[in-house]
């Protein structure tokens, strides 16, 4: 019925997300168990009418929320590699092919360019459903190619992390993109376009020691889950209870380390303010069309 | 001695060489030819020993406690190494250690993770589980090196950042993205060498580097094999299996050109002649600086740049987005 309803009224992230909203009519809140409808939940801004909670949402969602009109999706093409031949409980070319068939998706993180209030804007988001929203070399590459693109038509980036950290089929592999992307980053601070990163629930591991940590500006969700170690490692090492709030948004924004906390419902309008006072500078920072002459390295 | 389970037929050996010392010397009898003999049995038995290792028992060998660590590569290979303290923010970090010291001559910063050399130093160094202010020291020392034009060396050996919850509340993972961001666009040449275990972020958290070195018996990765086995295998009995896929090894990780060489381990690994392999170290060190003092700061955070753009393995496919929206 749900999935039918949004069918019909067009709305493509449908199936696209059904892990992480699961399809049904009723939405059960998994922090304060109230219930409402899921058109009520994602009229909402996908977000508990009772408590606030913000639910899970996927790339799409974000795109929906963001972007004035439907963007356009960039780097696409790229595909992960199991250049390691990696096998645990199952070959990880199998689950990446499950993964890609049940999601729709074909990594755990999407890049697309569109405009926020008339303003271009590059946007990468990531999908938890994607086995864990975890990083390999085919984020690192979207990112690496995100920014060139950033570069070259002086767009402002926004990245949207969710994220496990780092995915241990692809090894070292993975563990490079930490550096690859912060790398790449520098070239836009450089360049003196703007780099926004947004964390939501959960972003942990290598995700947050490299590019979700190096926002000009750094800002959350409400009640995200944010940090380096997860939860359960962190509690089995010290061997006792963690204190309360611990690696939230809010504890994160007390501790220094977030510019700010954002509401999902003002998370458009606060992008838009942002990309409007960063333009002021007059440096074309952002918003500016794109320069022709510009065919440098990247 | 401290003998890995795959030694122990050069255990064994060891064993009978002792025996035959001591019944030579109790009886006053001349053993030299045994003696030599057997000596030259344990030999070859290391080398058909060491030509057969599987990941899992390099991982072992990369922790191996005689195994020599950071600060006496630091006095083996440096004169007048003065250690500076303190990320003049918080604490001084005993998992991080670094300073400045003479390298035949030329001034570096030198630095790395150091492991404690017994059970009260394990404590100490807590177990080269550096937190956000070890990495922040780092960073300190390396930007001192950047305003004097300081080569900086890097030498990794930790079995991950410290997962502690001040650690996480004074922004564990800042602190290593930081790192990354500033090493990447560091005005001077920058080297590094994985020594022992290179576990993660808190490995890379030092690694980003000019020239990325490993020695032979040491591991690269994102996980542990331990870690992985259990996240992956739901339990932790397969770390041998781990080891292997994650293909973590310094050969491997040439292979995939993630690293810029491999440096010998004397037969038996570095803790069987450490000076030895601190002169090895030396030389390669030395080798790679050579070649990067010839370039420009600006063409040399280029190549960097570069060099870790090009790390990744992925394919090209043809587009075929419109099919699926058209099928909705
Ligand atoms: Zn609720």
């Amino acid at each position: 019925m749900g999935w039918f309803k949004r069918l019909k009224e067009g709305i493509q992230t449908a199936t696209r997300n059904k892990k992480e909203a699961p399809e049904g009519l009723w939405y059960q809140c998994k922090q304060c168990k109230a219930t409402c409808t899921r058109r009520e939940l994602r009229e909402n801004f996908h977000k508990c009418p009772s408590c606030n909670y913000h639910v899970r949402i996927g790339s799409r969602d974000y795109f929906e929320l963001l972007f004035d009109t439907q963007p356009e999706e960039l780097f696409g093409e790229l595909r992960s590699k199991d250049i390691l031949g990696f096998v645990d409980l199952k070959p990880y070319a199998d689950r990446l092919a499950e993964t890609m068939r049940k999601t729709e998706l074909t990594d755990a993180i999407t890049v697309a360019k569109g405009k926020v209030n008339k303003r271009p804007l590059v946007v990468a988001a990531m999908d938890f459903n994607f086995i864990g929203g975890s990083m390999g070399s085919v984020m690192g590459e979207r990112i690496s190619r995100a920014v060139d693109h950033c570069l070259e038509h002086r767009i402002p980036l926004l990245i949207i992390s969710k994220s496990g950290g780092a995915r241990m089929m692809e090894s070292a592999f993975s563990l490079m993109q930490m550096a690859k992307t912060s790398a790449k980053l520098t070239l836009m601070a450089k360049a003196g376009i703007p780099y926004f990163s947004l964390m939501t629930d959960p972003t942990t591991g290598g995700v947050t020691a490299s590019f979700a940590m190096l926002g000009d500006l750094n800002f959350a969700e409400p009640n995200a889950l944010i940090g380096f170690a997860g939860p359960r490692v962190i509690k089995e090492t010290i061997k006792r209870e963690l204190p309360e709030g611990f690696q939230t948004a809010e504890s994160l924004l007390e501790n220094g380390f977030l510019d700010f906390i954002v509401d999902r419902k003002d998370l458009k309008e606060r992008i838009s303010d942002l990309l409007t006072l960063f333009d002021s500078a007059g440096n074309g920072a952002v918003a500016q069309p794109i320069e022709q002459e510009s065919e440098e390295a990247g | 001695m401290v003998f890995l389970d795959f030694e122990k037929p050069l255990e064994m050996l060891h064993d009978q060489l002792e025996r035959l010392r001591q019944v030579g010397e109790e009886g006053d009898l001349d053993m030299t030819e045994q003696i030599k003999e057997l000596e030259n049995r344990i030999r070859s038995k290391r080398k058909e020993i060491y030509a057969n290792l599987n990941g899992w028992q390099k991982v072992q060998l990369s922790r191996h406690p005689e195994r020599p660590y950071t600060l006496f590569y630091i006095n083996q290979m440096c004169k007048k190494f003065v250690e500076l303290h303190g990320d003049r923010c918080i604490k001084d970090d005993k998992a991080i250690v670094g300073g400045l010291a003479s390298l035949d001559g030329q001034t570096v910063v030198i630095l790395g993770h150091q492991k404690g050399v017994n059970t009260k130093m394990r404590q100490y160094r807590n177990f080269g589980m550096a937190n956000p202010e070890g990495y922040r020291k780092a960073l300190r020392l390396m930007k001192l090196a950047e305003r004097f034009g300081f080569p900086v060396i890097t030498l990794i050996d930790t079995p991950g950042a410290y997962p502690g919850v001040e650690a996480e509340e004074r922004g564990q993972a800042e602190a290593i993205a930081r790192n990354l961001f500033e090493m990447a666009q560091l005005r001077v040449p920058i080297v590094s060498v994985i020594i022992g275990e290179g576990a993660s972020g808190g490995a890379i958290g030092i690694g980003l580097g000019d020239r990325v070195y490993m020695l032979e018996y040491t591991w690269y990765s994102v996980i542990s094999p331990e870690s992985c086995s259990s996240i992956l295998w739901h339990s932790w009995d397969y770390k041998e299996q781990a080891a292997e896929a994650l293909r973590l090894t310094s050969d491997h990780m040439q292979h995939f050109g993630l690293i810029d060489g491999v440096i010998k381990e004397p037969i038996g690994g570095a803790h069987t002649a450490p000076e030895e392999m601190a002169r090895l170290l030396k030389r390669q060190i030395k080798k790679a600086l050579a070649e990067l003092a010839d370039m420009t700061p600006e063409a040399r955070i280029e190549a960097r740049i570069r060099k870790y753009e090009q790390m990744g393995t992925y394919e090209v496919v043809e587009p075929e987005e419109p099919k699926t929206r058209k099928r909705r």
